[in-house]
């Protein structure tokens, strides 16, 4: 057996064999490893994979056509859906392409607790990527760490809104409850308690383990010209060491007031753009969102109705406009265009994942079979949202 | 650059590329003629002033109380260096929906034309692969239509 | 506890039912199929985690493959594109085999029932279903709930009258 280094990005693209044939192998859509219902057609040469076809719209729920029927506060839960792991992130891109275009400006207090909730999912979001990367891995315990911690955060949002996972929390113009009393203190001793598992727990048993390293560094290096070109973004995008992310390059909210870096790729393990930069540059962003929990928790406003800014009706004047938010899958974008009537006439979402995912066919030449399913983990994609 | 100096530079490079310009609008546009999109989408990406490296949106849209019964492709473009955006459009009529594609440009045009056919129905000229991508390859019509009715079964399950 | 249980004179011999011992058995291990289709999908692997342990339960393997499952557990919503593939999966599990409709989605259609018109409004369309756990999304708590229905199912209770049993 050959070593690693010969599989590397583009060095060795499998041709057909000596039958003039590529087998053509079927990944899902009912897989475990395909984070959803994604099917991927594979021509490979034995083991490794010459062409990757991926397959997408088992998950096509409509909502895009849902948006033409209905008010924008009625499309707010349905935009949760699209990306479920990180709702609080969606319904903030949407909330804000209406605001920008009604020219409504949302109270100091709204804008940083919609910062602070949608960090507080930008952490889960990325605990269950890491946690379910390891999963792909082979490595069943990290799983359990991560959903550990995610728990805190889950329990943090039921008692603000009520709910776990599909929050239809962050309104047009406002949001939808206040925090509770104690909720500072909750988050603040989330925060206490995150910062340390990371370096302790995670770490160790993760992202430096050796099987786990030799899985990932190497494999599926992604150029930052290939990354730009193919519209990744996020996490996919700086872990190619690209140095670009939407809450300081394009702002939005409040971000431009706190003190933050953003973490790219360095190919500490292998090469820039490789898997494990991917999954470093989810850790490191999760210091980093912890970071900007305790400045925004420090500063927020405590006096003030959130639910003051909030229209009666919400109608958006006559129009388009494209606006777009930094997701923890990347660049989430709404294009809505408006007649000037109570439902948007079309509304297209550009979601990051979708973008991300196209990537996979370049990458994953020359690669083996269990190769495509770490590149796969570490873009990080969530059929929900590259179907809508 | 702003929006202004954006369409002096694209008017002096190609001059009937740019049909209509719109700087009022929340995210300014110009309404570009469709024969002339390719050429402008290779200019847009190599003018080292200009330099829009990433197409952040292309969409296709069907939008008749806004234009009475036409088709729209929009790209919204963004470059990294220079920090300006732009957004074009085309507009076509339902009869005749063919574009020329960008995917050649932009690779990550690929999978968005192959939406906007699926959806609305436009068809790119020069595109690698356009077939569906969100619908089953054997769906009838294109669901983003306005005046789209949805089947009542697909393949003999019920649909409503 | 009334179990159909009998002591032989010897006293190291039960006497039991076949029917009786194989339902126990099964019931108290079901294992299902990871068919997380949506959102639900996650709450179904958060009852899979730490703090709501599926596995006390008897559900430690998720398998992949309907050869070696007892349960579909189609937790999101079922799309046309995807329809005919969920039927296929049923189609390849081995009795005794369960249907466990998690969500509004698979129940019904859930929030897409009006305007969605490539989503299968409701996964009983396609194939046979047990249990049904309204929610969307359920919580990890309701999952084990519906599981604990199928359990009674299972054991051939009616599942109204052992929760009556149980709450009074």
């Amino acid at each position: 057996m050959e070593s690693r280094e010969l599989f590397l990005h583009g060095s060795r693209v499998p041709d057909a064999g000596p039958d003039g044939e590529l087998m053509t192998l079927n990944m899902g859509p009912q897989h475990p490893s395909t984070h959803g219902v994604l099917r991927l057609e594979l021509k490979t040469d034995g083991e490794e994979v010459a062409q990757v076809r991926p397959h997408i719209g088992y998950l096509h729920r409509c909502f895009e056509k849902h948006c033409e029927k209905l008010t924008p506060p009625q499309i707010v839960p349905y935009t949760d859906r699209m990306d479920y792991l990180a709702a609080m992130n969606n319904n903030l891109g949407f909330a804000i392409a209406c605001e920008r275009m009604m020219g409504l400006e949302v109270p100091e207090k709204v804008e940083y607790m919609r910062v602070i909730v949608a960090e507080l999912n930008r952490i889960a979001s990325h605990l269950i990527a890491i946690g379910t990367f390891g999963l792909d891995m082979g490595a069943l315990t990290p799983y359990f760490y991560c959903f550990r911690d995610r728990e805190m955060i889950l329990d943090i949002f039921e008692e603000v809104c009520g709910a776990r996972l599909l929050y239809n929390y962050i309104w047009v113009g406002g949001l939808s409850h206040d925090f509770q009393d104690d909720t500072d203190d909750k988050i603040l001793r989330f925060c206490d308690h995150f910062d340390k598992r990371l370096d302790t727990e995670l770490n160790p048993l993760l992202s430096f383990n050796k099987i786990f390293v030799k899985r990932t560094a190497n494999v599926g290096v992604m150029t930052p010209e290939q990354a730009w070109s193919m519209g990744a973004s996020g996490p996919s995008l700086r872990g190619s060491g690209v140095d670009f992310d939407l809450r300081r390059d394009d702002p939005y909210s409040v971000y431009d007031r706190f003190q933050w870096k953003v973490c790219v790729g360095e190919g500490l393990m292998g090469t820039v753009g490789d898997c494990w930069d991917r999954h470093w540059v989810k850790v490191l962003e999760m210091k980093e969102s912890v970071k900007i929990l305790r400045q925004a928790v420090a500063a927020r406003p405590k006096d003030g109705d959130v639910k003051e800014k909030v229209p009666t009706r919400v109608k958006l004047p006559a129009g388009e406009i494209y606006c777009r938010t930094e997701t923890p899958r990347g660049e989430l974008g709404f294009y809505i265009v408006s007649s000037g009537g109570n439902q948007p006439e079309r509304v297209k979402v550009r979601p990051p994942a979708f973008c991300n995912l196209s990537v996979i066919d370049e990458i994953s030449r020359g690669a083996l079979i269990g190769d495509v399913v770490a590149i796969l983990g570490s873009l990080d994609i969530v059929l929900g949202e590259i179907d809508r | 650059m702003d929006f202004a100096a954006l369409v002096q530079h694209l008017r002096a490079a190609l001059p009937d590329a740019v049909l209509e310009e719109h700087p009022e609008a929340f995210s300014p546009w110009i309404l570009v003629r469709r024969e002339a999109l390719g050429e402008l989408a290779l200019l847009l990406r190599d003018d080292p002033a200009l330099d829009f490296n990433q197409l952040m949106c292309l969409s296709g849209a069907h939008a008749p109380s806004t234009d009475a019964d036409r088709l729209w492709n929009v790209l919204h473009l963004f470059s990294v260096r220079h920090g300006h955006k732009l957004a074009l459009k085309v507009v076509l009529d339902a009869a005749d929906p063919a574009c020329p594609s960008v995917a050649g440009v932009w690779a990550t045009a690929d999978w968005h034309e192959r939406e906007a056919y699926d959806m609305v129905g436009i068809t790119y000229t020069g595109h690698p692969d356009l077939r569906r991508i969100l619908c089953p390859d054997d769906w009838q019509g294109h669901p983003l239509r306005k005046d789209y009715v949805a089947p009542a079964t697909y393949n003999g399950m019920p649909l409503d | 506890m009334n179990l159909p249980i009998e002591r032989h004179e010897d006293g190291n011999i039960l006497l039991t039912s076949a029917e009786w011992l194989v339902n126990e058995a099964l019931a108290r291990s079901i294992w299902p199929m990871t068919f997380g289709l949506a959102c639900c999908a996650i709450e179904m692997m958060a009852a899979g985690a730490g703090r709501y342990d599926i596995a006390r339960f008897g559900s430690e393997v998720f398998r992949p493959t309907p050869r070696q499952s007892d349960c579909m557990i189609v937790a999101g919503t079922v799309t046309m594109k995807m329809a005919s593939r969920v039927k296929l999966l049923y189609e390849q599990m081995a009795e005794p085999k369960f249907v466990i409709s998690m969500g509004s989605c698979a129940n019904c259609g859930g929030p897409y029932w009006q305007h969605g018109y490539h989503v299968l409004k409701g996964v009983d369309r396609i194939v046979p279903v047990d249990v049904y756990i309204p929610g969307c999304p359920p919580r990890p708590e309701a999952l084990l709930e519906g599981m604990e229905l199928l359990r009674d199912i299972i054991r051939g209770k009616k599942p109204r009258q052992a929760v009556a049993a149980r709450n009074a």
